[in-house]
């Protein structure tokens, strides 16, 4: 009769509680641990010295309403997501596309679009400053205007994320490319067949078939997007226009400052923009999988 | 083996002993001294650790220099980017700190003393307290009225300019703003961009408005807006960005594109006619230029306070509170203390000057004696903005909004406001 019921061993049972436990344990002390910190620190005024002061929501009054860095971050982290998703991506997939008609030379184009990929971005952002500078930088040299590129706040976002999207494409691209390999070639052969040109070949039926490759990029579009933060930082520390949600977190809470609670705040609207997009890509996922 | 022994009644009566000048032999008869280091500089009192921001080159072999004359203790440097140091200040004193370890005087200082993280050494104070005048030591008193820091070394901030230059184009250093501003617009007209800025790290604007405020407001409005005690929308502030803007035409453009060592070179290169900046400076210029260096102090733009204030950084140690060789640390301490240290340092660094005022001053380059003189004229030494006032204003706040200043210098009003708000989140 006992045996009958007990559908595991003991072994069994010591297998999962240890397998279970450590998944557990790590997922809470690592991921669900300091999320829910966070949350409670964005509502405190602490220092990490002195004692902790509960303020309620001050942090995101003080933020929304009186810390001008905020805004500009808010707007920065939305073009770098809609550069990277509308330009970068794009531009990275038409590169797959042409180098998948095995153009002459094809190697070498397709080795020089993903050499920047091997690069940190906080590298991307030395050799950017080497291009951008307006003393001593190459642009200014070569074309003889005497544009601040990394000082004005009104320019230098925009020439930051040409040199972020220069590494995302060849990203993008090889990406792509292994998609593109995969493709039978006999779709566009039977598509060629039933008359349809290579536009409409593409777009019709070679496009769809690469759904999954496309999910993947667009989660690497907005996971690079958000996370963008060595670039800016190696260049101006991430302010003067080149503000990101990701280094006034880091401002507030990593440098001498130590504004623990105000820095979880923004860190707390930060994980609500990402959980916008989590809980899109998962539920996509979920439906797909019914 | 025992590497770090604790604290005991023997180590202090040791400690005490050695720091008195008894000879080391006397001490050397105790069991358990930890074997000399292969340094050599291996000594009764155990091994002091000293957490050092001393990264870049010459600064780092000063340190070096000056803590192998230290025989009391064996001692071990543990090095960490300079500005890194800073950044993790907190969680470094917070954790497993050094015994010893580098650090700023003023309020940046006071700031940490505060939190309890630094150990007092006003015992220390009593011993050397002779060695420095009455400015340093205030520098290096938290608002207890204990001292919690030992000086070092310093440098004053001036207007630096190339002494040939000015000798071709028959400039005079100016005294008072007026002067000051017809001698920019003269060297506008003679092609030269007047004033040398940047401001890309950040911080370096900080010190022309330190200055400006300074000169139109004196050195206690000064400190007091620093404390948080005054406000930033009161029109003596506003004074200062006024000046400031009518100023803005002279200065080097797209500043915040460009760092201090840019404009440094414009300014050796001759391609800009003086620079506000802290000694320092010297560092971008050839060794065969050094000579040609030359400064003056900030004119006068209030008579009531003349020329009276200057910034002029203070860099010296401090013992962490969870030291675990505070004896040794002290012994350190006092040895940093003593003129002969800081002449070390002072001979291996031209762009810095001895803290103490017996520090022997004959072995002074031309820049070095001058820097002296400047600050032996001055009443009141400010620290620089973000040495005066709290950490997370001086990086949150002030650095955005000065460099927002420098980008549109015509918003005064609207951004006095803005820094007032956020000081009243900051200082609660």
């Amino acid at each position: 009769m006992a045996v009958k019921t007990r559908r595991y061993s003991a072994r069994d049972v010591t297998v999962l509680v240890i397998g279970l436990g450590v998944a557990i344990a790590v997922n809470v002390s690592v991921i669900w641990g300091p999320t829910l910190a966070s949350i409670g620190l964005s509502g405190t005024d602490w220092n990490g010295i002195g004692p902790i002061e509960w303020i309620g929501g001050e942090n995101y009054h003080d933020l929304s309403a009186e810390y001008p860095p905020f805004w500009s971050a808010v707007r920065n982290n939305v073009l770098w997501l809609g550069f990277l998703g509308l330009v970068a991506t794009p531009f990275g997939l038409f590169c797959a596309v042409l180098l998948d008609r095995r153009l002459r030379l094809s190697r070498f184009y397709q080795s020089a679009l993903y050499m920047p990929v091997v690069l940190s971005l906080a590298v991307v952002g030395f050799i950017a400053q080497l291009v951008y500078s307006s003393d001593y930088g190459v642009l200014n040299a070569v074309t003889g205007l005497g544009v601040d590129w990394l000082g004005d706040s009104s320019v230098n976002i925009w020439v930051v994320m040409v040199a972020a999207g220069w590494r995302h494409v060849g990203y993008v691209m090889i990406i792509y490319l292994a998609g593109l390999k995969a493709v039978d070639p006999a779709l566009k052969e039977a598509a060629a067949i039933d008359g349809a040109n290579e536009r409409q070949a593409f777009f019709r039926v070679v496009f769809p078939t690469l759904r999954p490759v496309n999910v993947i990029v667009l989660v690497i579009t907005v996971i690079e997007a958000l996370r963008a933060f060595d670039i800016v930082y190696a260049i101006n520390k991430g302010r003067n226009g080149l503000e990101l949600l990701s280094v006034l977190v880091t401002e507030n809470i990593v440098g001498e400052a130590s504004r623990i609670g105000f820095g979880s705040a923004i860190a707390v609207i930060l994980l609500v923009i990402s959980m916008g997009f989590i809980v899109v890509y998962l539920s996509q996922m979920f439906r797909e999988g019914r | 083996m025992n590497q770090r022994p604790p604290i005991s009644r023997r180590h202090l009566l040791l400690g005490t002993a050695a720091a008195f000048g008894v000879p080391a032999v006397l001490a050397g008869c105790g069991s358990g001294s930890p074997a000399p280091a292969p340094g050599g500089t291996g000594g009764d009192l155990g091994t002091v650790t000293i957490g050092s921001n001393a990264s870049d080159e010459i600064p780092k072999k000063t340190l070096e220099t000056v803590v192998k004359g230290f025989t009391q203790a064996t001692t071990k440097i543990n090095t960490v980017d300079h500005n890194t140091f800073q950044e993790n200040i907190n969680r470094y004193l917070r954790g497993t700190p050094d015994d010893v370890f580098t650090w700023f005087a003023g309020y940046r200082m006071q700031f940490f003393a505060e939190q309890g993280l630094a150990v007092d050494i006003s015992d220390v104070w009593q011993e050397i307290g002779g060695n420095y005048t009455q400015a340093f030591k205030d520098q290096s008193t938290g608002v207890d009225g204990k001292q919690y820091f030992i000086p070092f070394t310093y440098y004053p901030w001036a207007v630096f300019y190339r002494r040939s230059l000015w000798q071709d184009k028959g400039y005079e250093p100016p005294a008072t703003l007026d002067e000051f501003t017809a001698l920019a617009r003269k060297m506008k007209a003679d092609g030269l961009i007047p004033i040398a800025f940047a401001d890309k790290d950040g911080w370096p604007a900080m010190g022309t408005f330190d200055i400006l405020n300074l000169r139109t407001n004196g050195y206690d409005f000064h400190i007091s807006l620093m404390a948080g005690k005054e406000s930033w929308t009161d029109p003596k502030v506003k004074q200062v960005f006024e000046t400031w803007r009518g100023l803005m035409q002279y200065h080097q453009p797209a500043a915040l594109g460009r760092t201090w060592q840019e404009a440094g070179q414009s300014l050796a290169q001759k391609k800009t006619g003086m620079y506000l900046l802290g000694m320092f400076v010297a560092q971008q210029f050839p060794e065969a230029d050094r000579d040609d260096l030359d400064f003056f102090t900030f004119p006068e733009i209030n008579p009531a306070y003349g020329t009276d204030s200057i910034d002029a950084p203070i860099d010296g140690y401090m013992i962490s509170a969870k030291a675990r060789n505070a004896d040794g640390a002290k012994a350190l301490l006092k040895h940093f203390a003593q003129p002969s240290s800081q002449n070390i340092a002072t001979g291996l660094d031209p762009g810095t000057l001895a803290a103490g005022s017996k520090a022997d001053t004959s072995g002074y380059s031309a820049l070095q004696k001058r820097g002296a003189e400047l600050v032996s004229k001055a009443t009141h030494i400010a620290q620089f903005l973000d040495r005066d006032t709290r950490p997370d204003f001086a990086s949150t706040v002030m650095i955005p909004s000065l460099q927002s200043f420098v980008s549109e210098p015509e918003q005064i009003d609207p951004l006095l406001a803005s820094i007032e708000k956020q000081k009243a989140n900051i200082f609660r």
